[in-house]
């Protein structure tokens, strides 16, 4: 009886956050950003490589929103969920004008791709 | 004046205005509405300042593309049939560009310019496959970012436009997928 209740129970309930992401799940939601952004290079949105532990709004000779600038975001896990999950409401005035990703599953696959890119090599 | 606009009008008003408007072009598209479109210009508010930067950030990556197109065309990879197919595309590019350019105008906004260099990995493309990967790639990318547009415009005729510009993104990739021998439409629903 309790192994039922608790079958029940962990069918009704959401997955269980994992730790981590799966980072090839995470390249190929990347793919969706690719008409502005890419890793090694600035296009429309800028580059990601380098990204964990940035301050927002800093690659050198990438014009910024004002809003994101002055975001004082350092982006981490944490602070890219936030601002993955809905850009226009973490940073109002944002540039990029993007619904999100609402999957917290799908969230955690691309921060897991973006964490494992690195430092930039230019 | 255009059917889109009828929708908030008593039927008699949205009558008498459409037989006033009826001299005018009347155009098929949503997307060649809008460069004309009076209701924009009466948009104010952060709203609009929204809209405006929106339709900034598509017009960037527009711009952005139909330099990618160039440099496609101009790699001397690309055979006959692949180049036309190429420059049609870029074509498709300007023309959104255009209307996106001349919508923000509409707004009251300032339509962000063309860049002097953009940075592209040239190096990496030395096949016509190469070539037809790295748009299909954009194409795709494209097709996200609009579809991640459509829903936060304050204006929903914006929306409409988006998702037309969509559409038509979403061919390109198609039809870049197909020639790289892959399936041209790979799921039921684009993310």
């Amino acid at each position: 009886m309790r192994l039922r209740i608790l079958a029940a129970l962990a069918l009704a309930l959401p997955p269980a956050a994992s730790a981590a992401g799966d980072a090839a799940r995470g390249s190929q939601i990347y793919e969706r950003c690719a008409a502005c952004h890419s890793i090694e290079r600035d296009h429309t949105g800028p580059r990601h490589c380098g990204l964990f532990g940035r301050k927002a709004g800093t690659v050198a000779g990438f014009e910024y929103s004002a809003a994101m600038k002055h975001s004082g975001i350092v982006w981490n896990a944490k602070t890219l969920d936030r601002f993955l999950a809905n850009p226009l409401k973490a940073v109002p005035g944002t540039a990029m004008g993007y619904a999100g990703v609402p999957d917290a599953a799908e969230r955690r696959d691309l921060i897991a791709y973006l964490a494992k890119a690195g430092a930039c090599t230019k | 004046m255009s059917f889109l606009l009828l929708g908030a009008q008593s039927p008699s008003a949205a009558r008498r205005s459409f037989l006033r408007g009826s001299g005018l072009v009347l155009t098929g598209t949503a997307v060649a509405l809008l460069a004309g479109k009076e209701a924009l210009a009466a948009t104010h508010g952060a709203g609009a300042e929204s809209d405006i930067r929106i339709l900034n950030t598509a017009l960037g990556a527009e711009l952005e593309a139909i330099a990618a197109y160039q440099v496609g065309a101009e790699s001397k990879l690309l055979e006959k049939a692949v180049l036309d197919l190429a420059v049609t595309f870029q074509g498709h590019h300007k023309e959104h560009a255009d209307v996106l350019a001349k919508t923000i105008a509409k707004l009251g906004g300032k339509a962000v310019a063309a860049k002097a260099k953009y940075d592209f990995p040239v190096a990496s493309l030395k096949t016509q496959a190469d070539v037809l990967r790295f748009a299909a790639q954009l194409e795709k990318g494209a097709v996200s970012a609009y579809l991640g547009a459509v829903p936060v415009f304050g204006n929903r005729d914006l929306s409409k436009a988006a998702a037309s510009i969509l559409g038509d993104e979403a061919m390109h990739w198609a039809v870049l997928r197909n020639a790289l021998g892959e399936a041209p439409v790979p799921g039921a629903f684009v993310a």
